[in-house]
C-alpha cells in the first residue's frame, strides 16, 4: 500500500484538511474584510497542498497536480488583486472594513 | 528523494507545525498587521512542503507569488484602510461562534476520517520523476495545457484592467443604498501634507 521509505501521504492529506478548516472559519468569523481574503488565500494553499501531495504519491510521471497547482496560484494572484481592488473601493465609498456594513446587495 | 526518512519527518514535522499555528493566529489574533506577516511565514513554510515533495519550481513559484506579490499586496491594503474603529457589537455573536466552530470541527473531523480510512491504491515509488519536474511541467505547459495556458495569461490581463479600474479614485458623490453624501475626507486629504498630525 504505501512504501516505508517516505511519508504517509495521510499526514499530507491531514495538514491540508485542518489547513482548510481553518481558513473557513476565519472566513466565517472575521469582521476585518482584509483577514477574509486572508482566510481565502489559507483555503486555497490548503487545495494547493492537497494537489502537491496527490501529484507526487499517485501520479509521479506526469505531474499533472503540479501544473494545477501554477494554475490555482495565477488565479489567485489574479483574485487577491481585483479583491483587494474592490476592498479600497469599498472603503471610499464606506469609510470602513467592517463585514456587517456591507449590504449592498441585501434585497 | 535522497534525504533520510528520520530527517523528512522533522522537516515535515517542524513545517506543519509552523504551518497550523500561523493559519491559527492569522484568524485569531487581534492585530490584523501580525497576521499578514504571519501569513507570509505560512506561504514560506507551505513552499518548504513542496520542497518536500520534491517540487522545487513549484515551491519557487509558491515564493515568489504569494510571499513576494500576494502578501506584499495584502500589507499595502492594511496600510491604505488601516483605521481604528470601533465595531458596532452583534446581538448573537456568542451562537454564530459556535454554530461556525461545530461545523467546522464537523468537515475536520469527517476529512480526516476519510484520509485514514481510505485505502489509497499509490502506484509507484515515491518522486522517481526528481529534479526533471521542471522540464515536465514545461512540456505540459506547452503540450496539452496549451490552451488554458493562454486562457490564464487573458485571466491576468483582466485581472490587471480590472484592478486598475476598480481602485482608481471615482467616488460617488452620494451613498448608493442610503442617498446620503458620502464622506469625501479620504480624497481632499491630498491637499494636505501629511505626518502633520502627529505634534
Amino acid at each position: 500500500m504505501m512504501n516505508l521509505e517516505s511519508i504517509p501521504i495521510q499526514a499530507f492529506l491531514i495538514v491540508s484538511s485542518a489547513l482548510f478548516c481553518i481558513g473557513i472559519w476565519g472566513l466565517l468569523n472575521s469582521r476585518n474584510a482584509v483577514r477574509v481574503l486572508m482566510s481565502i488565500e489559507l483555503m486555497l494553499n490548503a487545495v494547493n497542498i492537497n494537489l502537491m501531495a496527490f501529484s507526487s504519491y499517485v501520479d509521479n510521471n506526469l505531474i499533472q497536480g503540479q501544473v494545477f497547482t501554477i494554475f490555482v496560484i495565477t488565479v489567485a494572484a489574479a483574485e487577491a488583486a481585483v479583491g483587494l481592488a474592490i476592498l479600497l473601493s469599498l472603503y471610499r465609498n464606506r469609510v470602513t472594513v467592517d463585514m456587517e456594513s456591507f449590504n449592498l446587495l441585501k434585497w | 528523494m535522497s534525504i533520510a526518512i528520520t530527517t523528512q519527518i522533522i522537516c515535515f514535522s517542524v513545517l506543519s507545525l509552523v504551518i497550523l499555528i500561523g493559519a491559527l493566529g492569522v484568524v485569531l489574533l487581534e492585530s490584523i498587521v501580525y497576521s499578514a506577516f504571519l501569513l507570509g511565514g505560512v506561504f514560506m513554510s507551505v513552499a518548504g512542503l513542496y520542497l518536500l515533495l520534491n517540487a522545487s519550481f513549484v515551491a519557487a513559484a509558491q515564493v515568489l507569488v504569494y510571499v513576494g506579490a500576494v502578501n506584499v499586496l495584502i500589507i499595502f491594503a492594511i496600510m491604505l484602510v488601516n483605521k481604528k474603529e470601533d465595531l458596532k457589537p452583534i446581538s448573537d455573536i456568542k451562537s454564530r461562534r459556535i454554530i461556525s466552530t461545530a461545523i467546522c470541527l464537523t468537515l475536520l473531523s469527517l476529512l480526516i476520517r476519510v484520509d485514514l480510512t481510505n485505502v489509497w491504491s499509490l502506484s509507484s515509488p515515491q518522486n522517481s520523476i526528481g529534479e526533471e519536474s521542471t522540464i515536465r511541467i514545461g512540456e505540459h505547459l506547452f503540450s496539452d495545457y496549451l490552451l488554458p495556458f493562454e486562457v490564464a495569461s487573458v485571466l491576468l490581463l483582466m485581472a490587471m484592467i480590472g484592478a486598475i479600474v476598480l481602485a482608481r479614485r471615482d467616488v460617488m458623490s452620494k451613498d448608493i443604498s442610503t442617498g446620503l453624501p458620502v464622506d469625501q475626507e479620504l480624497i481632499e486629504k491630498s491637499s494636505e501634507t501629511l505626518l502633520t498630525n502627529k505634534n
